[in-house]
């Protein structure tokens, strides 16, 4: 028995199935073979009944009344940021701030942090990156004249290293990469990124919207400055995420909205800020969204991360020889070390008419570009079809997406 | 709702051997059509005599609903005048977005095979675009045009 057969030995993926609802229901009167974690995961009872609970006996505005139900919200909602604290291993929950999610994370960054930006500067991203790890960059070169710069991948899906050292220079400000490719399922080296872009002064912000639900994350142990990522991927609602960032780092950072929460006092001569993580965080937050994040990250640690890392290992290799033997189809990103998420196209058909077969089957598969156009140019496709997997994906979902593969083929055939 | 009512036979065939397939060059007029959600791109070549298209061409990668669409689309549309262009491409996209329950719109002809789209709100994109496209060339007659599904 090899390692990985070990571990999903101990993991019994029909119990976690019974967590998640949305799961026994059907789609065009078949069974739903949900393959779009990578796009937005399911959540489990445990997560939906904490936000009902809060909705229903919590809520109130945080951090303002003075009467109990205002304290017992802003206790929720702070608890659940030392929640985040302690799955990230960060310091302090000073350095954990709460967005709407990994996009609006990654803009934070580039908008207030991008500030000191000046002409020249140079920010180092991948080819691999989603659009939300390259546009927010643009627009900050944009603005400042910093030039961006694009670290270049292989055949393979691989990161091109030696091109990355090549590319570091005394310019680069910033090294923004992803952990795991949205695209191609490509797990980046991020300890030979980080030590070298560390060694060179460049700060790192990791996009870890698709690692976060599938390996234990240490953001001490990773020595990354800036950490994004996302709630619904993570088995939590949507609207919710997390920056996490040094404090060194943050104390150096102008606010970016301006509003309540974000504020010490205000007068029309001078506003003084709020302490951190507070500055950070105009406006009424998504509170009851902070809430189930904190419920969906108990819940995955319920689980065991590396049981559900080792279970979804397990799968990618069997999806991956099954679609193998698939005439016509190709994966795109074969890279050595890869999450559960498999890109690929069948010769005889267009991605986007996959999507609907594979759906008549009841069979969810993301099919587009992934919002990574750049990945999809380089391989020289408009779109690939890609199943993605999660804590609760069976191999009788693999099946079931394999006999609608043949099904496509039948059709097209 | 059956696959078959979406990939009718006529759609598989245009799709494997689309008609008018091409570039005409010279022409008076083109058009460039794109559909960022899937990635489909199109440009149509048109020759006109007066108001009356009387010759057109596409060219483009797509799905099979895109590609089929635009192989049946200039294969109605050879030889009629604009008036009569504009006439049949409402009643295309009355079809298209039509419920599922209506009656498929008279006077289609080979088009009526599109009408198992409608069945699929997310598709109706990828039928619609060289309809788009047609309508930015003839408007844009003379130059070249670029539209967007977006």
């Amino acid at each position: 028995m090899n390692l990985i057969e070990q571990a999903t030995a101990h993991y019994d993926v029909e119990r976690v199935r019974q967590d998640f609802p949305i799961l026994s229901t059907t789609v065009r009167g078949k069974r739903l073979a949900f393959l779009d974690t990578a796009a937005s995961s399911q959540r489990p009872a445990s997560v939906i009944e904490a936000i009902v609970h809060y909705e229903r006996h919590l809520h109130a505005n945080v951090h303002r009344g003075v009467y109990e139900l205002s304290q017992k919200a802003t206790d929720a909602f702070e608890a659940a940021r030392e929640r985040v604290r302690g799955f990230l291993n960060a310091r302090s929950t000073r350095e954990v701030i709460f967005t709407r999610g990994t996009t609006e994370s990654i803009n934070l960054v580039a908008q207030s942090w991008g500030r000191s930006l000046q002409p020249g500067d140079e920010i180092l991203i991948s080819w691999m990156e989603h659009h939300a790890n390259i546009v927010p960059w643009q627009m900050a070169c944009e603005r400042s004249g910093a030039i961006l710069r694009v670290i270049p991948i292989d055949r393979r899906g691989e990161l091109d290293l030696a091109a990355f050292h090549r590319l570091l220079s005394p310019k680069t400000r910033l090294v923004a990469i992803t952990q795991v490719s949205n695209s191609l399922g490509t797990v980046v080296p991020l300890a030979e990124i980080i030590t070298a872009a560390r060694r060179n002064g460049s700060l790192v912000l990791v996009d870890g919207a698709q690692a976060v639900a599938h390996q234990h994350i240490d953001v001490q142990a990773l020595d990354c400055d800036f950490y994004a990522f996302s709630s619904h991927k993570l088995y939590g609602p949507t609207g919710m995420g997390v920056l996490w960032a040094r404090e060194a780092v943050l104390a150096d950072m102008p606010p970016w909205q301006g509003g309540g929460d974000m504020i010490r006092t205000v007068s029309f001569e001078k506003t003084t800020y709020n302490e951190l993580p507070y500055r950070f965080e105009a406006g009424t937050p998504n509170i009851s969204g902070a809430v189930g994040l904190a419920a969906a990250i108990d819940y995955l640690e319920s689980l065991d991360i590396d049981k559900v890392h080792a279970h979804e290992q397990a799968l990618l290799h069997y999806a991956t020889d099954a679609l193998r033997a698939i005439p016509g189809l190709q994966i795109i990103g074969e890279a050595t070390h890869k999450a559960g998420v498999i890109s690929f196209t069948l010769e005889q058909v267009h991605p986007h008419d996959l999507g609907t077969i594979l759906d008549s089957e009841g069979v969810a598969v993301r099919a587009g570009h992934h919002c990574a156009m750049p990945v999809m140019e380089f391989f020289g496709v408009p779109a690939t079809a890609r199943a993605s997997f999660g804590c609760y994906t069976n191999r009788e979902d693999v099946d079931q997406l394999i006999g609608a593969l043949h099904r496509a083929l039948e059709v097209f055939g | 709702m059956d696959l078959k009512d979406l990939y009718r036979d006529v759609i598989l065939d245009h799709n494997k051997n689309p008609r008018n397939f091409g570039k005409l060059e010279p022409c008076d007029t083109s058009a460039d059509g794109h559909n960022p959600l899937c990635g489909d791109r199109l440009t149509l070549t048109l020759r006109l005599e007066g108001d009356t298209v009387s010759d057109i061409r596409f060219e483009g990668k797509g799905c099979a609903i895109s590609t089929a669409s635009a192989s049946l689309m200039t294969e109605a549309i050879k030889g009629l005048d604009e008036r009569a262009i504009t006439a049949l491409s409402d009643v295309v996209h009355r079809t298209l977005t039509s419920s599922t329950d209506a009656a498929v719109p008279e006077g289609l002809g080979k088009l009526a095979a599109l009408s198992g789209v409608r069945e699929y709100p997310a598709r109706v994109k990828c039928a619609s675009l060289c309809w788009h496209t047609l309508a930015a060339a003839l408007a844009h007659r003379g130059g070249s045009a670029a539209v967007s599904t977006e």
